[in-house]
């Protein structure tokens, strides 16, 4: 409750005053954040700086951005970058059509004396159709917008370097209508599987966090979170295989995503406890390569606990 | 506190890390809102503030342990590398202003020796310290753009998709009727470059101008990534990214551990596809490979990245020098366990190699060849 007016970034779900209840209220909502990821997110929130998540692909940045939508009851808005992705894309485009009507009507009526009002008309926020990011700024509410900007290192250096305007100020110029500027920043989750890397001057205006593997017993734990079909004895069997895989040198190491596939693929076929034959009817949903699966199974025995270290 | 947090800052900027004034600031606005006198507070606000990539997290906790609990220098923050020695010889200075001065002096006689159309045809392994700085500026003009390819990005073109933004803009100068259609098309782009240049002791006598040609391709502009393999990978393209050359090599000397070392060539293609490669990096940009092909390593494990680097490049360039010695085979093991790989097989041995090698990159000779457009 500080009455500071230039406050207007940030935002903290109720109770929460510090980190660790942060955490506690993200375990809540079923994700369990160690302690640097939460501290992460809770000075994010707090200073309302956008968060750069970084790690491989499944180890739960994505769900960030989701749990963070839930937690605080705002809506998600996310903008999926790809190779290519332009501002018309991301922020906004003229609804065309809608445009070439209101000319057709304006002759229709014979407007000539006012055509020059017409024409202005036409680049008027009605005609405009917003795309993620513009809605993110314009949201309303008492709490701003999860904004999701995932996977940014698809996105090429010209839009990089747009995002670049709108993490700085929360603010997009239209040149036709002016600047456009949000109440109150979004929550601005980027994550990046760091295919290329990202410019620096980007990740500058950022906190970052790079998200790594969950250990063994934290894994179990999220096994059990999500997963509440599993048995304790099965999550933690999958857990452990999983675990070894992971030290197992394959080509793409499964990612929680997977042991989470996994695990509700072997609940669903009734598994009470891993053995060898279930194995290697699941393992597609853990292992995606050829030639991993091979080197999996070739292991298949080791991964079971008790088989000795991988 | 702030003060400490300057501190701090500095010394995380002499580990390497780029904790400039905006993040040190960033760092103490964060301590503000946590409990200072717990160390995992301290500690994850400055590694969330400070830190921007993996690579920033080890030399952090080690400043970290040195400069907030007291254990300073125990350990050098980073100990230097072995060095690059730029040697007289292979200085990228101009072969000196003097020599214009000098009135017929020996060296300008030395440099009429070696006229452009000679250098440019002999082998790198031969060139005197001049030429090593004649071909430098050579090696500047050399362009490595890749291959095209259809990007998602569009353009006005005469015909193609059609174009409403700019049909409207031109209708309201036609009282509102789009009387000229306008269309666009995709543009098209150059495919990302990536050289992997074996530095290993058989590869001496020409790594330095290959890493040259590195440090042209990186400075062009053009999407061109370098990784330097010796006993491990290494990637060179932000040490390269900075214009001067000489800064760049030692900058790219202080990374690389093992210069001249032994190489096992699958390991670290192995570490290239794993860790860039198959996340995006490979995917459809032209690999060109500078090595001769002797790895200590396991072949098997050799054809086997090369078959997966195959699956995700758009073509896969061999450079080896020694496929220029009259009836050169590829007996190295290594080098016939790759080959059935290769798209192009390249000997860059000398500049005129290096040419060729710029054409196929750009896939004009390639397409014509492969027919794999």
């Amino acid at each position: 409750m500080t009455g500071a007016t230039e406050e207007r970034r940030g935002a903290l779900p109720s109770g929460v005053s510090r980190s660790q209840d942060l955490r506690k209220k993200l375990r809540e909502e079923s994700y369990l954040a160690g302690a640097g990821l939460s501290t992460a997110i809770f000075l994010a929130l707090k200073l309302g700086r956008p968060l750069f998540l970084e790690g491989e692909a499944g180890v739960g940045k994505t769900e960030v951005a989701k749990v963070l939508s839930r937690m605080l009851e705002t809506p998600l808005i996310r903008l999926q970058c790809y190779e290519g992705i332009d501002v018309y894309q991301a922020v906004y485009e003229w609804d065309y059509p809608r445009q070439l009507l209101h000319i057709r009507t304006a002759e229709a009526f014979g407007a000539d004396a006012d055509r020059k009002r017409f024409e202005d008309e036409l680049y008027t926020r009605r005609f405009l159709v917003s795309r993620p990011l513009l809605q993110a700024l314009e949201h309303e509410g008492p709490m701003p917008p999860v904004l999701l900007i995932d996977e940014v290192d698809r996105a090429d250096d010209e839009f990089e370097a747009f995002l670049l305007e709108i993490l700085s100020d929360f603010a997009i110029t239209v040149p036709e209508l002016g600047t456009i500027e949000a109440a109150r920043p979004p929550i601005a989750i980027i994550t990046s599987n760091r295919t290329r890397e990202v410019h620096d001057a980007l990740k500058r205006r950022c906190l970052y966090f790079y998200i790594d593997h969950p250990d063994l017993e934290r894994e179990v734990e999220i096994v059990r979170l999500r997963v509440p079909g599993a048995d304790e004895r099965l999550a933690r069997q999958v857990a452990e295989a999983v675990q070894r895989l992971r030290e197992m040198d394959l080509y793409k190491p499964p990612g929680v995503a997977e042991t989470l596939d996994w695990t509700e693929a072997l609940v669903a076929l009734g598994a009470k406890e891993l053995d060898e034959r279930l194995i290697e009817a699941t393992l597609g949903s853990v292992v995606k390569y050829r030639e991993d699966q091979q080197r999996a199974l070739g292991a298949a025995l080791s991964l079971l606990s008790g088989g000795g270290g991988a | 506190m702030l003060e400490a947090a300057v501190a701090f800052g500095r010394l995380l900027c002499r580990a390497g890390l780029a904790a400039g004034t905006d993040r040190v600031v960033e760092f103490a606005r964060a301590l503000e809102e946590l409990d200072v006198t717990r160390r995992e507070d301290m500690y994850w606000a400055g590694r969330v503030t400070l830190c921007s990539r993996p690579e920033d997290l080890e030399p952090y906790d080690r400043a970290f342990e040195a400069f907030w609990e007291g254990r300073e220098r125990a350990r050098p923050l980073r100990q230097p590398k072995m060095r690059l020695e730029v040697s007289v010889e292979d200085s990228v200075q101009p072969p000196k202003k003097s020599v214009e001065k000098d009135p017929a002096g020996e060296e300008a006689v030395r440099l009429r020796y070696s006229p452009v159309d000679v250098l440019r045809a002999k082998d790198f392994a031969l060139y005197t310290a001049e030429e090593f700085a004649e071909l430098h500026k050579l090696l500047a003009d050399l362009s490595f753009s890749g291959a095209l390819r259809r990007s998602r990005r569009l353009e006005p073109a005469p015909r193609g998709r059609h174009d409403p933004r700019r049909t409207l803009r031109g209708a309201l100068r036609t009282g509102g009727e789009p009387l000229r259609h306008r269309f666009r098309k995709a543009r098209r782009r150059p495919r990302r470059v990536v050289f992997l240049c074996d530095i290993s002791g058989s590869m001496s006598s020409y790594s330095r101008v290959l890493l040259r040609l590195l440090h042209a391709g990186v400075v062009s502009g053009e999407p061109v990534e370098a990784f330097v393999m010796g006993t491990r990978l290494t990637r060179v393209t932000r040490e390269l990214a900075s214009r001067d050359p000489d800064r760049a090599f030692g900058e790219a000397a202080g990374t690389v551990r093992d210069w001249s070392g032994g190489t096992r060539l699958g390991d670290t293609i192995k570490e290239f596809v794993d860790r860039w490669g198959q996340r995006g990096m490979a995917r459809g940009a032209v690999v060109v490979i500078l090595s001769d092909g002797w790895d200590r390593g396991d072949v098997a494990v050799l054809a086997e990245q090369m078959r997966r680097i195959k699956r995700l490049a758009h073509r896969v360039i061999w450079v080896n020098p020694l496929k220029a010695a009259p009836g050169y085979q590829p007996l190295a093991k290594g080098m016939a366990a790759a080959l059935p790989y290769v798209d192009v097989f390249l000997s860059g041995h000398n500049f005129e190699s290096l040419e060729e090698l710029a054409v196929t990159v750009a896939g004009a000779v390639g397409d014509r060849q492969g027919g794999a457009g």
